[in-house]
C-alpha cells in the first residue's frame, strides 16, 4: 500500500469523525428544541457554529491527502 | 380590494386553462426535447477521446481566462476576456480570443516582441529564441517562464459583475430609504430590509454586544451579502461555473480582512489572555502563549479552507454525479443522476446561505473576543 493510500484511509477516519460529531451536534439540538421549543433561535445558531468548527476538521483532513 | 381579487381572479382562469389532456401533450413534448438534446450529445462524446470526468470537472471548478459558455456542433462558444501581462518588456495586453481555445500549448501569440502559449489555463512566455514550447518527462515545460498575471479572467469578471449587482441593490435601497417620507421601505428596499435587520439582529448584536456592533456593521453586512450573491452565481449552470468564493484566493482575501480586522480591534485585555492568561499558574501561561498565538491565525485560516472547500465540494459533486451517465454510456443511469445532482443542487442552495452566514457569524464572534471587556 502506498503512502496515498493510507493518507486516504486517514481521510476516510477524519470523515467519519467529522459525521458522527455534526450527527451528535443535530441529535443534541433537536433533543435541545423539543425540550425548548422557544430556545429554537439560540440552538439553532450555536449548533451551526458548530457544525462549522466540526467541518472545517474534516475539510482540512481531506486537503491533506 | 374585493374587485381586485376578482379580476385577478378571471384573468388567472382565463390565462391558465391547462386541461389534463394539455399538459400531457405539454409533458411529453419537454420530454422529447431533453431527450433529442441527450442523444446529440452522446453522440458527440463517442466520436472523441474517452470522457474524463476528472478533467472536465477540474475545468469547470478552476479559473480560466475566457467564459466558455457551450459547444456548438464540436466547437466552443465563448466570450473573450482580456489577459494582461507584465514581462521583463513591460506591460502587454491581447485577447484571449488570439489562442483559438487551444490550452495545450500549441498556438502562440506574439504581442510587444514576445510570444505566449496557454497551457491549462497558465500563461507562459516562450524563452528568447525558442518556437515552440517543450517539456520535461513530468510535463512542465522547460523553454518557458510564467510572466507576472493580471489578467481579467472569468472569476475576477463575475466579482465585478456582482460588485456592480451588489451596489445596484444597495443604492436602489437606500434611495428607497431617502425618498420615503415615513421611513416605510418601498420596493426592493421592503425585500433587504428583513436581510439587514437578520445581519443586525442575529449576528451582530449577540456576539459582539449591544454597545460595540455598531462598528463592524458595515464590514459584516459587505461580507455577508459579497459572499451570498457569489455563491449564488456559482451555482447558475449557464455561467460555467464561475466558481469565485471556491477559490482560496478568494476567501483568503476575506479571511484577511477580518484577521486584520480582529487585530487591530483587539483591546488590552485581548492581548492579555493571548500573552499572559490570566487565572492560571505561571508554567501554564509560558504553555499557553504559543498556543493563543497560533490560536490567532488558525481562526482566519479555518474561515478561509471552510468557504474555499465548501463550495468547491459542492460544484464537484454536483458535476461528478452528472458524469456518470457519461462515464456508464446509457440513458438508464440518467434519471438517477439528475434526481440526485437536483437534489443535491437544492442542497446547495441553502448552502450557499448558510455558508454567508457562518462566515459573518465568525467574523463577528472573533470581533467579540477581541472587545471583550474584563469579567
Amino acid at each position: 500500500m502506498t503512502i496515498t493510500g493510507i493518507a486516504a484511509i486517514g481521510a476516510g477516519l477524519a470523515a467519519i469523525g467529522a459525521g458522527v460529531g455534526i450527527g451528535k451536534i443535530g441529535g443534541s439540538a433537536m433533543e435541545a428544541i423539543a425540550r425548548q421549543p422557544e430556545a429554537y433561535g439560540k440552538i439553532q445558531t450555536a449548533m451551526l457554529i458548530a457544525a462549522a468548527l466540526i467541518e472545517g476538521i474534516g475539510f482540512a483532513a481531506l486537503f491533506a491527502v | 380590494m374585493y374587485i381586485c381579487s376578482k379580476i385577478d381572479q378571471d384573468i388567472l382562469n382565463k390565462s391558465i386553462t391547462l386541461t389534463p389532456v394539455r399538459t400531457v401533450i405539454f409533458s411529453a413534448l419537454f420530454l422529447a426535447v431533453s431527450f433529442l438534446g441527450f442523444a446529440n450529445e452522446k453522440e458527440i462524446t463517442q466520436e472523441e477521446t474517452p470522457f474524463d470526468p476528472k478533467a472536465m470537472i477540474l475545468h469547470h471548478v478552476k479559473d480560466a481566462h475566457e467564459f466558455h459558455l457551450w459547444d456548438w456542433r464540436g466547437s466552443p462558444i465563448s466570450l473573450s476576456l482580456p489577459i494582461i501581462l507584465w514581462t521583463d518588456n513591460g506591460l502587454t495586453s491581447f485577447s484571449s480570443s488570439r489562442f483559438h481555445h487551444d490550452d495545450e500549448g500549441q498556438t502562440i501569440v506574439e504581442s510587444n516582441g514576445r510570444s505566449f502559449v496557454k497551457l491549462h489555463e497558465k500563461i507562459y512566455q516562450l524563452d528568447a529564441g525558442a518556437s515552440s514550447i517543450s517539456y520535461d518527462s513530468e510535463h512542465h515545460p522547460t523553454n518557458a517562464h510564467k510572466p507576472v498575471d493580471l489578467s481579467i479572467t472569468r472569476n475576477v469578471f463575475m466579482m465585478w459583475v456582482s460588485v456592480a449587482l451588489l451596489l445596484l441593490i444597495f443604492l436602489t435601497t437606500a434611495r428607497n430609504y431617502k425618498k420615503s417620507k415615513d421611513g416605510v421601505p418601498k420596493g426592493i428596499a421592503g425585500f433587504m430590509e428583513p436581510l439587514i435587520i437578520f445581519v443586525r439582529d442575529e449576528i451582530g448584536k449577540p456576539m459582539i454586544g449591544e454597545h460595540k456592533y455598531k462598528k463592524y456593521m458595515p464590514y459584516l453586512l459587505t461580507i455577508f451579502f459579497f459572499i451570498w450573491i457569489n455563491n449564488i452565481f456559482g451555482l447558475i449552470p449557464i455561467l460555467n461555473g464561475a466558481n469565485l468564493s471556491g477559490n482560496i484566493a478568494f476567501t483568503f482575501t476575506l479571511a484577511v480582512f477580518t484577521f486584520i480586522i480582529t487585530t487591530f480591534s483587539g483591546n488590552k485585555n485581548y492581548w492579555k489572555h493571548i500573552f499572559w492568561m490570566p487565572g492560571v499558574p505561571v508554567p501554564m501561561k509560558i504553555f499557553l502563549m504559543p498556543i493563543e498565538i497560533i490560536g490567532m491565525f488558525v481562526k482566519p485560516i479555518s474561515l478561509m479552507i471552510r468557504l474555499f472547500a465548501n463550495i468547491t465540494a459542492g460544484h464537484v459533486i454536483i458535476l461528478a454525479l452528472m458524469s456518470l451517465i457519461f462515464v456508464f454510456k446509457t440513458a438508464a443511469i440518467a434519471p438517477v443522476s439528475v434526481a440526485f445532482s437536483l437534489f443535491i443542487t437544492v442542497i446547495e442552495i441553502i448552502v450557499t446561505a448558510i455558508q454567508a452566514y457562518i462566515f459573518t457569524i465568525l467574523s463577528a464572534l472573533y470581533f467579540g473576543m477581541a472587545t471583550e471587556e474584563e469579567h
